[in-house]
């Protein structure tokens, strides 16, 4: 499983990309790989505002679905609008094109309360 | 084997002007049609439906029936939906010119025979629950789990206790229970089963309080397992308040050997359709009534089948008192309508007549046959399969495919090669508690050559599992088509066909 | 004795209890409490053979009077169609009657091909964009419609008029209230919807306005005016529609509707006593993934063969459980499959004839009863194949009058409007393309006698 560096984790299984103007989330190899093949992703409308651990998205495989919690608190900026038609892109590439929602920037306190890498990957491995 | 040839859809077929069926000639005289209704409410050009002559309608459905597994084709071990054959003289029963050709809006004296069905049938169904009234409307087992809710619901209140909120279900629970008590505005709080597959009576004595509407409980429940702890829960559940809700999709386990009503259940819904050896016609129409104890009588939807005092207590025929039989809409505290007319009649009809050809001792025998039949497939394939609860079952049992999913097979490859073998596959994935689940559930009415044969190909699979994983990762081989691709189909929706579509474009997003 | 039913041998019974290591059946239910094993049998009649059974159903379905050998004016929902007899023969098809949903797609084709037919079907009559592949029947399909616009826009109330169905009305209000919902009902004094008589609720919290198309009177409500008002606004618009009437009247998505339901008993299935029919339901591609029950959808096999599969089951509740868009499972496959059928017979033209000569048949008849001394229209304004007329006498004796005559005759309005004391003699006449013209003599004969 890959589990890059430079990105921060929830252990509800979302990353978090820090960028001058907010965080990008997405769901993290893992768990791309349990939900299965992505089918469809229900993403929140821009100007939403969610409290972290809220519930902001929802992501679907044939027979499952989970939602995508919000790992820190903010006003969406942007969705990936991508994923309306090529929701594969969340297998195919879950660090990049993949890629789900874009949050403004947080307050500092929750974002270091997100998990690191390594701290993730032992949770993944337990 | 090649598969056959690609099948062309009904849209696909025919030519412009071709006719399968002519009316009679107008015989009133006839007005050109915007002098009757003015065009503004009328469409400007006819719909665009098919044009076929009536033997490319026949060799079109035909050949479609052809592409299809039923009961009467082969083995259905389908878990959960108890596909027990269905008595080919019940259809001509219910296609009788006197149930079929009745309108329901008819003055009740014209529907006297109809209504006497529905009163016996009624009756029938309190006795086997131990029960005291029914509504016969719901038209499913997930409409009777509503309109049951709505009862519970309405009896809460009714005894000022409305701010119960809460259902309790099992983790086991078929998804429509938790459905269900959504669309009746409860909140679902989930209960634990425990170690041999029954509900955890202390996880229950956990949620279980003044905020308790009720509870939902299937018994046998989905592992095809008798709650062996009924009476402590039922007691636990009514001394908070609550009432206890019986989902009977699995009855057929029961009939005769002990009843819902004894066992504390307050409301009771059968599915027509498995018990009662309805068909199920490719997923429906079902019925699903509700039987209820007396102190929900009041709220029963409406209407009732009624009978007059007189004739009642004089056990009359029709011929001695005509008219005996009336619908009930006067009933004050009644949850309202959950379904137009009266329920699925004609369905009401399959059953009573399943019912009235079995009788007591032959419904008994039915769910022994049904338990018997079960336990003996779950002994024979208990060597090649993991056996996650390891105890008498009731008509259905669960394997693991836990062993052969370690060689790279799963439930689902299993499923798919099963019909390569003419056989159903059991319900896969289900419940959800069971990791690599297959519920198998043979039913009464199969034979033991027919058993024995399933076991064979189990073995077979098992053992293909081992030596052919790949035989089997790609199944099904026999079939008309090959494994479907689902992802495909929820990822880029084509849910109708359209000119110049032919290859499968989506629809156009809108 | 034995039962035709059950397969197993008293030999058999025995084999499969000692490979199982039991002794007798009683070891197989030892996990249910003493106290509540039934010691004794059921109390139910006993059993009939094949030929003992079909005397006495016979028996009580003769205690009936069928409408195959009584005329009918009977119509408010179900209605007496002429069906081509190899509706029957192929829907009875025992493949389709004995099969389960259609969840192994490989075994399933063609239940899942003819539910994708049935889609492309009603998509093709409504105008819509997408359909489900059924629901229970118009009642429940109408309340189903109610909660996933409440679902969609967020809003709590439902706006209907008195001239949608009543029982219709009772089933909607009966769900909603489940949900602590709001129906409110807007009087129809002259018998159509006032679109100006929506403006008070016009607003965020109205879900949906449903309208039915034609309406229970058979009147033709200003469908497009309804759906103007509502353009723009939150509120979407739900028709309540008649299948067969599509024939001829404007597809619904012409006039705005964002959900269509219906009953689809009209399309070739039987009167039945009300039960079962379908409920059929399309709506705007946009909305596909909040609409309840199954959808078919098309895919390939690993070769390329086309196939077809369930399809966004993660709106059902065998997956989001609590979460999904309704609790239905079990629907009404036979039923569609049923309309499906009739639908291919009838064709093009077919359906289009039918509807025409409804209208026809019903306008005719409408126009004579209203020439006969005493008796008049209820409502001004256009209707397709039912009308309501005043009775100069109470509706009873008409009646009673038409059934000594063999003629079961229109339906009181009394009956769905016990708080309307001005229809209190108004009868809603249904007239079909089954209908003769003698048959609508003899009406007619008999009308003019009632005194």
């Amino acid at each position: 499983m890959s589990v890059p560096a430079n990105l921060r984790y929830a252990d509800s299984h979302e990353w978090v990309k820090m960028e001058d103007d907010g965080v990008i989330v997405g769901v993290t190899d893992y768990a791309q790989s349990e939900m299965g093949d992505i089918v469809f992703a229900e993403l929140p409308p821009v100007g939403a505002e969610y409290e972290k651990g809220e519930g902001m998205a929802v992501i679907e495989s044939v027979k499952a679905v989970s939602d995508i919690y919000a790992p820190v608190g903010g006003t969406v900026i942007a969705v990936n609008e991508a994923l309306v038609d090529s929701p594969e892109l969340v297998n195919d590439d879950c660090y990049g094109d993949g890629w789900l929602v874009k949050l403004s920037l947080p307050e500092k306190v929750e974002l270091d309360e997100l998990l690191s890498p390594e701290e993730y990957e032992a949770q993944i491995e337990a | 084997m090649p598969r056959q040839n690609e099948f062309p859809l009904l849209m696909e077929l025919g030519a412009p002007g071709r006719r399968a069926y002519l009316l009679p000639q107008l015989d009133v005289p006839a007005r050109p049609i915007d002098e009757l209704i003015p065009s503004p409410y009328l469409r400007s050009e006819p719909a665009p439906l098919p044009e076929l002559s009536e033997l490319e309608v026949v060799r079109h459905y035909t050949g479609l029936s052809r592409r299809n597994h039923g009961v009467d084709v082969g083995f259905y071990p389908l878990g959960s939906c108890t596909m027990k054959y269905n008595p080919k003289v019940n259809e001509d029963l219910a296609f009788l010119p006197g149930f079929a050709s009745l309108h329901p809006y008819q003055p009740e004296e014209t529907v006297q025979g109809a209504l006497q069905l529905m009163y016996e049938l009624e009756q029938y169904l309190c006795e086997i629950a131990g029960l005291q009234r029914a509504t016969l409307t719901p038209a499913a087992g997930a409409h009777g789990e509503l309109t049951g809710l709505m009862l519970i619901k309405a009896y809460q209140e009714d005894r000022g206790e409305g701010h119960r909120d809460e259902i309790i279900i099992p983790d086991s629970a078929h998804g429509t229970n938790p459905a269900s008590a959504a669309m009746c505005g409860y909140k679902v709080v989930e209960v634990k089963s425990n170690d041999r597959g029954g509900v955890c009576v202390d996880a229950l004595r956990e949620v279980v309080g003044p905020q308790t509407a009720g509870l939902m409980l299937t018994n046998p429940n989905t592992l095809g397992l008798f709650e062996e702890d009924i009476l402590t829960i039922s007691e636990l559940v009514h001394d908070a308040g609550g009432l206890l809700y019986y989902d009977g999709a699995n009855a057929n386990a029961i009939m005769g050997k002990c009843r819902p009503g004894d066992m504390g259940f307050d409301v009771v819904h059968f599915n027509l359709h498995k018990t009662f050896s309805t068909p199920h016609g490719g997923g429906g129409p079902g019925s699903g009534p509700i039987v209820v104890r007396e102190s929900l009588i009041p709220f029963l939807p409406v209407p009732v089948v009624e009978r007059r005092e007189e004739a009642a207590q004089a056990g009359a025929s029709l011929e001695e008192i005509p008219s005996q039989f009336f619908l009930d809409f006067d009933r004050p505290k009644s949850i309202g309508k959950v379904k137009g007319f009266y329920g699925n009649f004609l369905v009401l009809v399959r059953a009573y007549a399943y019912i009235r050809s079995m009788g007591p001792e032959g419904l008994r025998l039915a769910s022994e046959d049904a338990v018997l039949s079960a336990n003996y497939l779950m002994r024979g394939l208990s060597p090649f399969f993991d056996l996650p609860y390891d105890r008498t079952c009731k008509h259905e049992f669960v394997i693991s495919a836990r062993q052969q999913k370690a060689e790279g097979v799963t439930a689902q490859d299993i499923a798919k090669r099963l019909l390569d073998y003419g056989v159903h596959a059991p319900t896969v994935y289900f419940p959800l508690i069971v990791e690599e689940a297959l519920m198998i559930e043979p039913t009464e009415t199969e034979s033991k050559a027919a058993l024995d044969a399933f076991l064979e190909v189990m073995f077979r699979i098992a053992e293909e599992a081992k030596e052919s994983p790949q035989g089997l990762t790609t199944a099904p081989h026999h079939t008309v088509v090959g494994r479907l691709d689902e992802t495909q189909a929820a990822r880029h929706p084509v849910v109708r066909w359209q000119q110049g579509t032919e290859e499968g474009t989506p629809n156009d997003h809108r | 004795m034995g039962y035709p039913y059950l397969a197993l041998t008293r030999q058999e019974r025995q084999e499969m209890l000692s490979a199982i290591g039991a002794t007798s059946t009683a070891d197989l239910f030892s996990d249910i409490p003493r106290e509540i094993l039934l010691q004794e049998n059921l109390d139910l009649p006993e059993p009939l053979t094949e030929s003992e059974l079909v005397r006495h159903v016979r028996k009580l379905s003769d205690c009936n009077i069928s409408l195959d050998t009584h005329a009918s004016f009977l119509g408010a929902g179900v209605y007496q169609h002429l069906i081509p007899r190899a509706v029957y023969h192929l829907a009875n098809r025992a493949e389709f009657v004995t099969a389960y949903t259609p969840y192994q797609a490989e075994i399933s084709q063609g239940v899942l091909q003819a539910t994708f037919e049935y889609q492309t079907l009603i998509c093709n009559l409504t105008g819509m964009d997408v359909a489900n592949a059924s629901l229970y029947d118009g009642a429940t399909g109408l309340a189903e419609a109610a909660l996933m616009a409440l679902a969609i826009t967020g809003g709590s109330r439902v706006v209907t008029f008195e001239s949608m169905h009543p029982d219709y009305r009772v089933v909607v209000d009966t769900y909603l209230r489940a949900v602590d919902a709001e129906l409110v009902v807007i009087p129809t004094d002259q018998g159509v919807a006032d679109p100006t008589a929506l403006e008070p609720f016009l607003g965020k919290e109205t879900a949906a306005v449903l309208i039915q198309q034609p309406n229970l009177f058979g009147l033709l409500e200003s469908a497009s005016e309804i759906g103007a008002r509502l353009e723009g606004t939150p509120t979407l618009l739900v028709a309540c529609v008649n299948p067969i009437s599509l024939g001829i009247l404007q597809p619904p998505a012409a006039y705005g509707a964002d959900i269509v339901v219906g009953d689809g008993q009209p399309l070739g299935n039987p009167l039945a006593f009300g039960g079962p029919s379908f409920g059929f339901m399309a709506t705007r591609q946009k909305f596909i993934r909040r609409m309840p029950g199954r959808i078919v959808g098309q895919t390939q096999d690993g070769e390329g063969n086309r196939g077809f599969v369930l399809t966004l089951q993660t709106r059902e509740q065998h997956i989001r459980r609590q979460r999904a868009t309704s609790n239905i499972c079990t629907n009404a496959a036979h039923s569609m499959l049923i309309g499906t059928i009739y639908l291919a017979l009838l064709g093009k033209e077919g359906l289009r004839e039918v509807a025409i000569q409804c209208a026809q048949k019903a306008h005719f008849t409408a126009e004579r009863i209203s020439a006969l001394s005493g008796w008049e229209l209820l409502f001004e304004g256009p209707f397709y194949h039912e009308f309501a007329v005043q009775a100069p006498v109470p509706w009873p004796q008409v009646n009673a009058a038409l059934l000594k005559e063999g003629i079961i005759g229109g339906l009181p309005l009394a009956k769905l409007y016990p708080e309307r004391p001005e229809w209190e003699n108004a009868l809603l006449f249904c007239v079909t393309e089954a209908r003769t013209a003698d048959e609508i003599e003899h009406l007619l004969q008999v009308l003019k006698g009632v005194k």
